[in-house]
């Protein structure tokens, strides 16, 4: 009984397969966050290499990564993920290296895209897009601009509940880090202790943590300034000019989302084209024009209108100011004290 | 018989034999489970304050949710049970029509009302009642408002169904005893419908007590709840076997609240028959 209705499900699926697709059509599955590649990609792509593109989206990082560990990397080919992550996924021996022969445009790459710490040499990801973590703020609401950490950590009077901090562990603590001038990989206890009665303290002067919506709160004006990754704040200023964007003056995290291919890709052949396809030069602008985001695709970037850069300032950051960011990297054994401290922070009163 | 043993073994008996198991090892160095060491650390950091703390405030909150939703979900159901007859189906449609919209869009709707720049600060502000928006969405205050109004219905229900149940007979004798309607309320009517408070006070109880969605999206994700805690260890901090420590003994906070409801209902038909 079960297996006949297993049966007649697969002659259907297979039937459905053979009216849509032609015979021994080729395919990769990728993963990537909701909106995060220009919506035609996988008929572009297509069109270009006859290879079925079939995109599964995840909210985080986090999501992504549970379902590849518990899986395997099963079912699917190539996977967005942000560099710490793609360390992990490394480290767990579920990538497969980068084979820079299958992949010509990594020469379009900026120089400094291949001497990342978490990756040098691009062995097991290629960066996709990059950039750093600030202040996004209503230049028309705020009293005086925002240039520290500190303007967001321990707000003037006028700002108190009309801030928001992303929630994200990774992001929420480095704040702190970089106020008091410390490393964002650090999990040594006294520190961990020191951000987090900080961050305590900042709690209370919260609107929310704010994660997905922030730029709307500043837009809504229910926000005036808010801590935001700078691509996402080009999402605000697209809606009202009087959205800025700012590095505090104690420096952010060089953050860098990348793409990798899994150990157990069916079609390794077909995911390497895919990322060679990503950065095509045309395609690097396209991709960095849909997403508002730095792309680490010089050829792309070069060719950006300037009228891009005039709007979105943050767009313009110069690769080797970027690298002067550090980078998260994954803190290992690290990471249980740092959990801790990140939920002593959420259940704070 | 047979089908529905096979569901309850495999949705419900192998998840938390999972979760039991998985709380007795460790967290990989990169995530995932090291299924090499058998370890009781995780349940002696589960008795780590901190933790402790976070169940306590999720049942403190989960409390008050039930509280106030049995004061309003009682007199609502007593009103629908004393509405004509023909009103009834109508009136109690109407109790459980907000289920035809997903969760997530009732509470975003709530976000709508609520927040500085909303329709509810709005409306007071142009009206020149207040002059400085309320805070009313980003707190617990706004938590326990999108609880008790996502699980009143199943109060309302619960209630209802044991006021259904109830001889209209007890009440008249009691009245022409000559007691009053309130102590015919309090020493007739209610008790004979405790196990229908009981059963809505445990839905409400213990779906607000793992709820993680209304913390996050009304509590602007300052208030931390259980939920928000477990949610936390699977995905932000990869601690499987933690979230499973945590989760296990959510399980067996649920699992209390089920038996003693079980008990009162128990007690309640003992004193019927």
């Amino acid at each position: 009984m079960k297996l006949r209705s297993l049966g007649i499900l697969f002659a259907s699926a297979l039937s459905i397969a053979a009216g849509v697709m032609p015979a021994n059509a080729e395919k990769i599955v990728i993963s990537n966050w909701d909106g995060y590649m220009p919506k035609d990609m996988a008929e572009k792509f297509k069109a270009e290499t006859g290879i079925d593109l079939e995109v599964a989206v995840h909210a985080t990082n986090e999501e992504i990564m549970g379902k590849v560990t518990a899986s395997g990397g099963q079912g699917f080919d190539v996977l967005f993920v942000s560099s710490p992550f793609a360390e992990a996924l490394n480290q767990l021996g579920l990538l497969s290296p980068i084979d820079a022969a299958k992949i010509p445009n990594l020469s379009n790459l900026y120089p400094e895209a291949t001497q990342l710490k978490h990756d040098p040499g691009n062995t097991f990801s290629v960066p996709y897009s990059w950039g750093t973590t600030g202040l996004c703020y209503r230049s028309d609401l705020v009293k005086a601009e925002p240039t520290s950490w500190n303007d967001l950590l321990n707000p003037s009077d006028d700002l108190k509940g009309k801030i928001t901090m992303l929630a994200t562990d990774r992001w929420l603590m480095a704040a702190g880090f970089l106020a008091n001038g410390m490393s964002v990989n650090t999990t040594d206890q006294a520190s961990l202790d020191k951000v987090r009665d900080q961050l305590v303290a900042t709690k209370k002067s919260l609107l929310a943590y704010d994660d997905t919506t922030f730029y709307s709160k500043l837009v809504s004006g229910e926000a005036s300034l808010v801590h935001a990754w700078d691509g996402w704040c080009n999402y605000g200023i697209a809606e009202n000019d009087k959205i800025k964007y700012v590095v505090p003056k104690e420096g952010s995290d060089l953050w860098v989302d990348t793409m990798v291919i899994t150990k157990a890709s069916a079609n390794p052949e077909g995911a390497a084209k895919f990322i060679n396809f990503v950065l095509k030069a045309e395609n690097g602008k396209w991709v960095a024009e849909n997403i508002m985001y730095k792309t680490p695709n010089k050829a792309g970037m070069d060719s950006l209108d300037k009228a891009t850069l005039e709007k979105y300032p943050n767009m313009a950051i110069a690769p080797a100011d970027l690298l002067k960011f550090e980078q998260l990297r994954d803190l290992g054994a690290g990471m249980k004290a740092f959990s801790k401290t990140v939920s002593e922070i959420m259940a704070a009163k | 018989m047979a089908p529905g043993l096979i569901w309850l073994t495999a949705l419900m008996i192998v998840p938390c034999l999972l979760i039991f198991v998985l709380a007795f090892y460790e967290r990989g160095i990169y995530g995932g489970v090291d299924w090499s060491i058998l370890t009781s650390e995780n349940i002696r950091r589960a008795a780590d304050w901190l933790y402790v703390s976070v169940f306590i405030d999720s049942a403190r909150i989960a409390g008050i949710a039930t509280l106030i939703a049995l004061l309003i979900g009682y007199p609502a159901a007593f009103a629908i049970a004393r509405a004509p007859e023909r009103l009834q189906t109508p009136l109690l449609f109407m109790a459980i029509l907000p289920f035809w919209t997903n969760y997530l869009i009732r509470t975003y709707a709530w976000i709508v009302l609520l927040n500085p720049a909303g329709l509810i600060n709005g409306a007071l502000i142009h009206l020149g009642i207040i002059s400085e928006p309320l805070p009313i969405l980003y707190n617990e205050f706004a938590v326990i408002l999108g609880l008790v109004y996502n699980y009143t219905p199943f109060v309302v229900l619960a209630i209802y169904s044991s006021l259904q149940r109830l001889d209209p007979s007890y009440a008249e004798a009691s009245r022409d005893l000559g007691a009053s309607a309130f102590t015919t309320f309090v020493r007739i009517i209610l008790p004979l419908t405790a196990s229908g408070v009981a059963a809505g006070a445990v839905f409400v109880f213990v779906l607000s007590i793992g709820n993680f969605v209304t913390p996050d999206l009304l509590g602007g994700g300052k208030l931390q709840m259980i939920g928000n805690l477990i949610y936390d260890q699977f995905l932000t901090a990869r601690d499987w076997p933690f979230g499973a420590t945590l989760s296990g003994l959510l399980i067996a906070l649920m699992m209390l609240a089920l038996t003693a409801q079980a008990l009162a209902a128990g007690r309640a038909r003992g004193e019927h028959a």
